[in-house]
């Protein structure tokens, strides 16, 4: 039987705010010992109040103003509570009743719209490593502010699935209010399959696959349930509501919690913090401050960039905003590709995204490309030099001049080399035969002419000159 | 409370007071006695006088701190086993504020542990005795700071006020004692019992020490964000309008009330009639809801704020754990007192999944209706004079296995927590058998001030 699949994804984005949700405690622990960001708040001294990062309620507004959602002036935060030692307080701060971000949509690049129920800002719980004995707690992570965002179940395929948790992670990007980081759990993805006869008019019951954190877990972990799902209703089975797990290595999921075990959160108001109330005009100088957006690049760069290398960029936020500060066409056309085959491919990428060349070097080297005055290779070449650490801020034209890239484009001068060249002994066999008709030689003597020019030459003038001379 | 007068010095004072702490041992005042760091800091006050130097307005002030306010001097218990060893790395906003003015803490004293119950029996210490009567409770859950004022071991004392937690030792132990409006004084460094209606205040045995103690301790606290922006020192102590109107509640006028209690309230009502203040009676009928929704939503916010107690990052933890289940059941069993798991079992009853609507929002709704039913009260009087609780100090072991009679002394204390308005103890005589008396003045949110200062046309 044929089955429509519905899809519901929540996903978990932690914020880059300089200190946590509710301490004055550093959010970034990269690179730090377990439990050293983590203040008497964050391990729930007794006596210790939440104190809100108004920072996170700044950047909730971006994000949520990046997917089209309503800013909902007045929120407030609740608890719900669960034992576990990730959990110091047990319990979690969150919005269950008065999220700060309402509806919305999310677009994704195929143009189908994906709606958003609501998002709502929670604190990040711990981590736990498990031993054969023993575990050990690392509460570095503690109330780092997420925003959780929750979709309408309006996706029906696992390739929207990806998709959507794509733009997600694009429009959180470009909004700057995460590291994005997905390897480090920076947005985790939870997602909600079900199953139901084409025609049906309700939906099937669902299973729930926690935790993902690839786009490619998302679409397999998708593409696993509706096969697994769809098994089971042909063999005329129920599908049971629970939680499961994905195991990435054998592109399975397992089944975790079923719904008649799941947690009573016990969700109650938050008493130790005042409610959140946002002024209209908040919100708008707040969401002014959004910078442009997926769609604002797809519809300014449309016809300027190929698709395939415009959906490339969009994935490097601070890439496409330099190509945005380009004006000309060409010159946009001409870095975007060098950013796409030559950058994206160098090893150091990742570190050199950090630090981009300024607009206006990236303007001189399009322009010495353009007037010819660098060949595509030494065009590769200044451009690689203008993020390498001991070049670059000089300048592509000196950077080029430095290392002898110019090419020779003066005909009078290249003139006189190629009759120096022509005048040499070694090279009047290869003009004997090009005159007899033998087009290949022609290489040769414009090698000789590069050489004689330490490569300066360019070589198709070169070539112009030199046929013009043996005709 | 000054001594900056060079006429003693603070050592003598602390000493005295150490000395007195240790002749009342038997009252069971105390978790623990600051000795050391109290002469040390005693020496260091009487240093800078002898200099010259300008020293704060308690300098070599000895006081008493509740044991639920966190300080590195001791370890804080909230006279609970489950923090047993728990020293605290900071100090409360409450407490740094005193400090700052050379307030000096001889001790630390009992309490209901977590400050649950009315009579300081629920400690894990065992219970303080009453200041009048050694076969009575002193009260709670601040029973040790109250008694210990009311022996004159120190100058004054902190407590925190929940459902009635100064207010009602104070009445027992014959003192005064001051439950803020919400917000007033910052929370942070106390150990939480319901966020909502938690208050910290003060014992003292006159208005003019209340009054002093509060401008110090209250202002608005980023430590705390449900504090209220600065008003105590702003708001003016004259009471202009005069004469003053006095409501007393029609409601707590009958037989449940203790005969010795209403008589009382009768010549305190004769005492200011006499001065030319006037009386009117009020119906506030919504009063009635008041314990009921009390006991909703404050085992609520108890059960959520014990959440924490679980054995994994600091405090007591049960050596019969063989699993993570295990350790949670066990270190919570032991840990806590039977009060605790009463109020724990409470608590997450009415916030389970299906009884959510039924109880807490019920009671949040009702708590509306004694927020207005105050102030349409406030709109006709000044301040009210009514009952602290409905009988004087009972004896040990009395109620303490009927918790429904335990949480009846509570009828007409809980309301005004519930409504977040101040109230202050008076001490209003005595009963025939010499047990003290008191009554609790109550004015509008953020009339503190006022109110202290009323409180000695009632002397």
């Amino acid at each position: 039987m044929k089955y429509l699949p519905t899809i519901g994804i929540e996903c978990h984005v932690q914020l880059c705010t300089k200190t946590k949700l509710f301490s004055e405690v550093d959010n970034d622990a990269r690179g730090k010992e377990p439990n050293s960001c983590v203040s008497p708040v964050d391990y729930a001294l007794p006596g210790m109040l939440p104190r809100l990062n108004g920072e996170a309620i700044r950047l909730a507004i971006l994000a949520g103003h990046a997917m089209n959602c309503k800013i909902n002036p007045h929120s407030r935060f609740d608890r719900k509570h669960y034992f576990y030692p990730d959990s110091p307080k047990g319990y979690q701060i969150t919005q269950f009743y008065h999220p700060i971000i309402g509806p919305g949509y999310v677009e994704l690049p195929s143009g189908t719209k994906i709606r958003i129920e609501h998002a709502h800002l929670e604190g990040d719980a711990g981590k736990l490593t498990h031993f054969e004995t023993y575990s050990l707690v690392d509460l570095n992570r503690v109330d780092t502010p997420l925003i959780e965002i929750v979709s309408m179940p309006d996706i029906h395929s696992a390739k929207d699935a990806h998709d959507y948790c794509k733009e997600l992670w694009r429009l959180m990007c470009h909004a700057g209010v995460t590291y994005g980081d997905l390897y480090n759990g920076n947005m985790r993805f939870d997602i909600n399959v079900s199953l139901a006869p084409e025609d049906a008019k309700e939906l099937g019951t669902r299973a729930e696959v926690k935790n993902l954190n690839s786009f490619r877990s998302v679409e397999r972990a998708v593409t696993y349930e509706i096969k697994r799902q769809s098994k089971l209703l042909d063999s005329g089975e129920k599908i049971i509501q629970e939680t499961r797990g994905w195991n990435d290595a054998e592109g399975k999921t397992t089944g975790q919690r079923s719904k008649e075990e799941a947690k009573d959160y016990r969700y109650m108001p938050e008493p130790d913090l005042p409610p959140i109330n946002l002024t209209e005009e908040f919100i708008e100088t707040e969401s002014a401050k959004l910078p442009p957006m997926p769609s604002d690049y797809r519809n300014k760069l449309r016809g300027i960039l190929k698709e395939d290398i415009l959906e490339i960029l969009l994935d490097y936020p601070k890439l496409m905003q330099k190509i945005s500060e380009l004006e000309s066409t060409s010159t946009i056309s001409l870095i975007a590709n060098l950013f796409t085959s030559v950058l994206l491919a160098e090893e150091k990428s990742a570190e050199y995204l950090n630090d981009l060349p300024s607009a206006k070097e990236l303007k001189e080297l399009a322009e010495m490309n353009e007037k010819k005055e660098l060949s595509s290779t030494a065009t590769k070449e200044v451009f690689l030099r203008l993020f390498d650490p001991q070049m670059k801020n000089r300048g592509a034209k000196n950077i080029a001049k430095e290392l002898g890239l110019i090419q020779e484009n003066n005909l009078d001068a290249l003139e006189k080399i190629v009759d120096t060249v022509l005048a040499k002994p070694e090279t009047q066999k290869a003009q004997t035969d090009f005159k007899a008709g033998e087009e290949k030689v022609i290489g040769f003597l414009v090698g000789q002419v590069m050489k004689e020019s330490k490569g300066k030459a360019n070589p198709s003038t070169v070539q112009e000159i030199l046929r013009k001379k043996l005709s | 409370m000054k001594i900056a007068n060079k006429k003693i010095t603070a050592e003598r004072l602390v000493r005295d007071a150490l000395k007195k702490a240790k002749h009342f041992a038997d009252y069971n005042i105390f978790t623990f006695i600051n000795e050391e760091n109290a002469i040390k800091k005693a020496r260091e006050i009487d240093e800078k006088i002898a200099k010259g130097e300008k020293v704060g307005k308690l300098a070599g002030v000895p006081y008493a701190l509740k044991d639920n306010f966190l300080t590195p001097e001791g370890e804080t218990t909230a006279s609970a086993h489950i923090l047993q060893g728990l020293t605290s790395p900071i100090t409360a906003t409450a407490v740094a504020k005193l400090e700052a003015e050379g307030a000096i803490m001889i001790g630390r004293t009992n309490l209901d542990a977590f400050a649950h119950g009315s009579s300081t029996e629920n400690s894990y210490f065992g219970p303080t005795l009453n200041a009048y009567d050694k076969e009575r409770v002193a009260g709670g859950s601040s029973g040790g700071s109250a008694v210990a004022v009311a022996l004159d071991i120190v100058e004054f004392a902190t407590g925190t006020d929940t459902g009635g937690s100064i207010r009602q030792p104070a009445s027992f132990n014959g003192i005064y004692g001051l439950k803020p409006t919400y917000g007033c004084i910052s929370r942070y460094g106390v150990v939480a019992m319901a966020s909502s209606t938690d208050c910290i205040g003060f014992f003292t045995k006159t208005p003019d020490d209340m009054d002093l103690l509060m401008s110090i301790a209250s202002g608005q606290d980023p430590k705390d964000m449900t504090t209220l922006p600065d008003y105590y020192n702003e708001s003016d102590a004259k009471n202009e309008r005069k004469p003053h109107k006095i409501g007393v509640i029609k409601e707590f006028d009958n037989e449940s009330v203790n005969s010795e209690i209403r008589r009382a309230l009768k010549e305190k009502c004769e005492l200011l009639e006499s001065k030319g203040h006037k009386i009117i009676e009020l119906e506030m009928p919504s009063l009635k809801y008041a314990l009921s929704a009390y006991y909703i939503i404050v085992p609520a916010e108890v059960a959520s704020n014990l959440s924490r107690y679980d054995g994994i990052r600091y405090g007591f933890r049960s050596e019969n754990s063989t699993s993570l289940d295990s350790l949670y059941d066990h270190t919570r069993s032991e840990g806590f007192m039977p009060e605790n798991k009463r109020r724990i079992m409470i608590g997450n009853f009415v916030l389970s999944s299906g009884f959510y609507d039924a109880y807490f929002l019920k009671a949040a709704k009702a708590r509306t209706l004694i927020i207005k039913e105050y102030e349409k009260a406030f709109s006709k009087v000044d301040y009210i004079l009514s009952p602290v609780a409905p009988n004087p100090a009972f004896k040990l072991g009395e109620k303490v296995n009927d918790p429904v009679a335990m949480y009846l002394e509570d009828v007409m204390s809980v309301s005004l927590n519930l409504a977040g308005v101040p109230g202050l103890t008076i001490p209003a005589g005595r009963t025939k058998t010499d047990l003290p008396l008191g009554l609790q003045l109550v004015g509008p949110r953020r009339s503190d001030k006022k109110l202290i200062e009323f409180a000695k046309e009632l002397i």
